[in-house]
């Protein structure tokens, strides 16, 4: 092992200095029925046979990088600056523990209170936390918030939020007196207004709404939150962070909470994780955030520096009287969205939301011409749409797959109505003649 | 430790003043040298109707968050909105000015469970030392 | 200067017109097409983040780096996180593009080295800790025990028979343990430890009934004793129809020792993040896989790898599935890390580290038993509890000891934890750390208790050495400012009402 220092004669010595014959007597406690389990594994590999197993094993591997990919649905390719990568992989900021001794951790606590400073000017809103786990977990913990918060027993679900959250918040929920209740889309794929309005009754504690939702459209919030809130509850918002860079926040939408996923600032794909869950609400809600916040104070000199705080009803503290069990954030990316955000800066923000834009419009616009595929037309879109297919979607997929071109998430595998259509996104990372030749292989199927 | 004699204690620390069918609650000396500096209250609202020995309130210090027990039941008049923007008054003043709120009793007779300040000084004296 | 003073924010570094990251020109779409969006859907709101140029927020962040101890730069005694060496190639090997530039959802043909990774690295957790199946969704060590506590009420709800509402926790359990279980309607017991820090078997035996869904131990527990009855306690509590949930912080001590599947464990979580030696990234990300015994496979969240002749798969998820817990397939980024971990460890290097880590913590506790009170007696597992309750006649708090460390270049041990322990001061120093760091250790330990004798004083307001010294909570935590629009609506206010601002937090540095 090249990790461990110690030399046999120190082990040696050091069990003397103890005053044990043997390393056994330091272990009596352990029964000698469990002692010494026969463990199949494979022998110990030197470095660069790590390394060399660890390339074999990505050249099986067709990464977005090798392809074309016009994979989406809730993971996102993006560029990400160089910077970025560069301060995430800081070691004082990698190989830390939480800033539970705040004099030791006054760098991750100033990049936590700068990602909560972004996160509130991003959507519009008051209070940032430090982040969850990821999208759906952050949304399960909203939906929580808002259940405790009301004290109502029921949640009103979009059914065109994307279904890993919807799946998520269901796990969490289940077995609990809550319920889970949910509101169609229309043929057009924006949300079933009716539907809407007829099931926000006196039990509803929050409302979740997705826009952009799961098929790409940017929702018509108008007068959604004004009607949630006379009816008590609170208005729960997931977004993608990038697309606020161009539509209506959160914020300016009147909803109580943000949550989702972070992913696209600055975190690579990487098979599904780890990601950031950001989670933003109002002043009102402040007291009810859960997971960590870092906050501004005075040192016992008067100098400026920054704390965990509001902690008191965490578990470390209030144990099973805690609101959450959660007991870390995504600190590492936390600080990469906030070095992504930090980059892109006041003008970079709205100019990636609309190079995003930019991309998919034209590749909507194009495939809207090809005469095997329809699109969604009336409703405007982010970076992502859906496309209907005249053929099976699996051909087409076997068809594409064999020009190294990924050609975008089956809907049916999440809503079996959606025959045959499928789910393409389009993002800074395509080049004019990435999109033509995507548009040209479908022209072809 | 200050213990005034014509208020009643619970085992949990809150203390009661009794005005005709009125009660005042707070929190006592000791319990507030017990939570430390409080950082903030979540107050019950005017209206809501709490049980004897059922959570009314939640008082929070960095440390922790402790719940303020109903010492009777009965429904919530008044709280003591200058703990908003000061909830420090409990430990300045945990008597007069920290407060935390007010009720109208339902049943006088809970009244009859309550401790004087002479039984809640020896029980605070048996109370383990951290 | 070493550190850099500057505590400006980026935004009070901002400058209107500075850029750093430069974007495509060019639009494919044309000009007009954005006028089409209709203006009720366009943001109205300007973004104020901050304006710099890319030099200036390297140096930012670099700076900021530099406030931290971490691991590679400080020893990390910190009880029970288990601060170990997080080694490079495992870094190297999660920053290739051809992992981390695959996408969740592609087919899986096109990721069969991810596959196989995810696969390698469940068949070695397998055999490590005995247990037959895991799921790697959970997202880190508390996510795994909500997990696990899922697991436990979908398993007695499809067994039907007594309702099963208490959880049992040891009274020196981590606060993640009774706060999972609460979270499901649990009635969480506490069992007491006995007075040599270990399950005190007469008072489990009392709560011992019908009602129990499950008891959550960690072991080694936190006091760092190996639960000496663990068969004892497994066979009562399976006797009862309970489950047994295991805790999986402190496995680190156990690789090839003992097995918590042989143990009589129903359930575990393993922190990838502290046994498997992943980054804490300053909080996360990090990993909390929960394994499984077969009666409880198909309870699993899904979807699972499996391996078909075609390779490897999802399996479509088990109809008694308790349904996904994460929006993927986990942290996927910590597994890769751990994967490179386990590769280098092999057969051979798990006792290795396990007896390193045991052997040092009790060099440590030899070495300061004569100056600092042991919490438990004879030899420990990876880590031990001190008590400074003695101190307390000069006015000095575990707390102070550790802010002192700071000052002689170590981190503090985990403080005021476990609960069991008036002033507690938790070491787990790790296979990792050389003779010669324990030894600098010890004696800075032993230098601090003389400054306790002759200069309190200087430990109680310690640290005298680091940017900041003792940050005020109680006022972060009644005037919150948790964001730099806080401040900018704080300073107006104050402002406007014309009060002078002492308050250093409004002050702008510039």
């Amino acid at each position: 092992m090249p990790y461990l220092s110690l030399t046999e004669e120190e082990k040696k010595a050091m069990l003397g200095e103890i005053g044990v014959r043997s390393f056994d007597e330091l272990i009596k406690d352990i029964p000698v029925s469990l002692r010494d389990p026969k463990i199949s594994l494979p022998s110990s590999l030197s470095e660069p046979e790590v390394q060399d197993l660890i390339s074999k094993l990505g050249r099986k591997n067709t990464s977005t990088k090798d392809a074309l990919s016009f994979l989406g649905a809730g993971s996102y390719e993006h560029f990400i600056p160089a910077a970025a990568l560069e301060i995430v992989g800081r070691q004082e900021f990698l190989t830390a523990y939480t800033p539970y001794q705040p004099e030791a951790s006054q760098g991750t606590l100033q990049a936590i209170y700068e990602y909560q400073s972004l996160m509130t000017e991003l959507t519009g809103l008051d209070v940032s936390n430090a982040s969850h786990y990821d999208g759906a977990t952050s949304l399960a913990e909203a939906a929580l918030v808002a259940l405790k918060h009301t004290d109502r027993p029921k949640l009103l679900v979009a059914r065109s939020v994307h279904p890993h959250y919807r799946e998520t918040m269901r796990t969490y929920l289940a077995g609990t007196p809550y319920k889970v209740e949910e509101f169609g889309f229309n043929e057009d794929g924006n949300f079933n207004r009716e539907e809407f309005v007829a099931k926000l009754d006196a039990t509803v504690a929050g409302v979740i709404f997705q826009t952009p939702n799961f098929l790409g459209l940017v929702e018509d919030l108008e007068g959604v939150s004004e009607k949630i809130h006379a009816n008590g509850s609170l208005m729960i918002l997931t977004s993608d962070p990038l697309s606020l860079g161009l539509f209506k926040s959160p914020g300016e939408w009147g909803a109580d909470i943000a949550a989702g996923e972070g992913q696209p600032l600055g975190l690579s794909m990487m098979f599904g994780g780890p990601y950031l869950g950001y989670f933003v609400t109002t002043q009102a809600l402040m007291r009810r955030i859960p997971g960590r916040l870092a906050g501004l104070t005075q040192d016992a000199d008067g100098k400026r520096a920054f704390c965990l705080t509001l902690q008191a009803r965490e578990q470390h503290i209030r144990r099973e009287r805690a609101g959450s069990n959660i007991c870390s954030n995504q600190a590492l990316c936390a600080l990469a969205a906030c070095a992504y955000m930090t980059l892109l800066g006041k003008k970079g923000i709205h100019e990636i939301a609309e190079i995003n834009w930019d991309r998919a419009n034209y590749l909507r616009n194009k495939i809207a011409g090809l005469k095997n595929f329809e699109v969604d037309t009336m409703q405007p879109i982010f970076n992502e749409f859906r496309v209907k297919s005249k053929k099976s979607f699996a051909k087409i997929e076997e068809k594409l797959m064999a020009q190294d071109i990924f050609p975008g998430v089956a809907l049916e595998t999440f809503y079996p109505e959606l025959k045959d259509q499928f789910l393409v996104c389009a993002t800074e990372t395509k080049s004019k003649e990435d999109l033509d030749r995507f548009v040209e292989a479908l022209a072809q199927c | 430790m200050n213990f005034p004699e014509n208020l009643r204690y619970t085992k949990t620390h809150e203390w009661i003043a009794v005005q005709g069918t009125k009660v005042k609650v707070g929190v006592t000396e000791y319990a507030q040298k017990e939570i430390s500096d409080v950082v903030f209250v979540e107050l019950p609202k005017a209206g809501q109707a709490v049980q004897q020995a059922k959570m009314a309130a939640v008082v929070e210090s960095v440390k922790a968050a402790f719940d303020i027990y109903a010492p009777v039941s009965g429904t919530i008049t008044d709280a003591n909105k200058a703990l908003e923007a000061n909830p420090g008054l409990i430990n300045h003043s945990p008597y007069a000015d920290g407060w935390i709120f007010e009720l109208e009793l339902s049943n006088p007779s809970e009244l009859n469970s309550l401790m004087t300040a002479a039984q809640y000084h020896e029980a605070v004296q048996q109370a383990p030392k951290h | 200067m070493l550190i850099s003073q500057d505590d400006r924010l980026s935004f009070e570094k901002s400058k209107p017109g500075r850029r750093a990251v430069s974007l495509p020109k060019d639009r494919f779409s044309g000009e007009d097409s954005l006028k089409n969006i209709p203006k009720g859907l366009l943001r109205q709101t300007s973004i104020g983040f901050p304006e710099m140029s890319e030099p200036d927020i390297v140096r930012h962040f670099i700076n900021l780096s530099r406030k931290n101890f971490s691991v590679d730069t400080h020893f990390y005694p910190l009880g029970s996180c288990t601060m170990k060496y997080n080694p490079k190639v495992n870094e190297w090997a999660a920053r290739q593009e051809k992992f981390s530039a695959l996408h969740p959802l592609q087919v899986e043909a096109t990721a069969q080295g991810m596959f196989q990774i995810l696969w390698e690295l469940e068949e070695g957790l397998k055999e490590i800790s005995g247990m037959d199946r895991f799921t790697m969704q959970p997202a880190a060590g508390a996510h795994g025990e909500l997990t696990g506590m899922m697991l436990v009420r979908a398993y007695h709800a499809s067994r039907g028979g007594p309702t099963r509402t208490k959880v049992l926790v040891p009274d020196s359990s981590h606060g993640t343990n009774p706060a999972s279980a609460a979270l499901f309607g649990y009635h969480v017991v506490e069992i007491k430890s006995n007075s040599h820090g270990c399950v005190d078997m007469d008072d489990l035996k009392q709560h011992l009934d019908e009602h129990v869904a499950c008891l959550m131990l960690t072991n080694p527990n936190t006091l760092g004793l190996f639960e000496k009855n663990i068969l004892e306690i497994t066979r009562l509590v399976h006797q009862c129809g309970g489950l047994l949930y295991y805790d999986g912080a402190n496995l680190n001590p156990l690789l090839g020792i003992a097995r918590p599947g042989d143990m009589g464990f129903d359930i575990i979580h393993i922190n990838l993040h502290k046994t498997f030696s992943t980054p804490h990234g300053g909080g996360g990300p990090g990993s909390g896989p929960v394994g499984v015994k077969k009666h409880l496979i198909p309870f699993l969240p899904g979807p699972l790898v499996e391996q078909t002749k075609k390779g490897y798969a999802w399996a479509s998820s088990s109809p008694q599935s308790i349904g996904r817990v994460k929006l993927f397939h986990g942290n996927v980024g910590v597994m890769v890390r751990a994967y490179a971990y386990l590769k280098t460890l092999g057969k051979e290097g798990l006792r290795k580290v396990s007896e390193a880590a045991i052997l040092n913590a009790n060099y440590m506790k030899e070495m300061l038993k004569d100056t600092f009170k042991v919490a438990t007696d004879g030899p420990c597992m990876h880590e031990f509890v001190l008590s400074l309750k003695s101190f307390s006649a000069q006015g000095v708090h575990a707390g102070d000891v550790g802010k002192r460390l700071l000052d002689y270049g170590f981190h503090a041990p985990t403080v005021h934890f476990p609960l069991v322990v008036p002033e507690a001061l938790m070491i787990e120093p790790t296979e990792t750390e050389a003779r010669e760091t324990l030894d600098l250790f010890i004696q800075a330990m032993k230098d601090i208790a003389l400054e306790i004798a002759t200069d309190p004083e200087k430990v109680k307001n310690a640290p005298h050495t680091l940017p900041v010294r003792r940050p005020n909570d109680v006022l972060a935590a009644r005037k919150p400012i948790l964001s730099y629009r806080d401040q900018v609506r704080e300073k107006a206010l104050a402002a406007e009402k014309m009060l002078p601002t002492t308050d250093c937090r409004l002050q702008t540095s510039d």
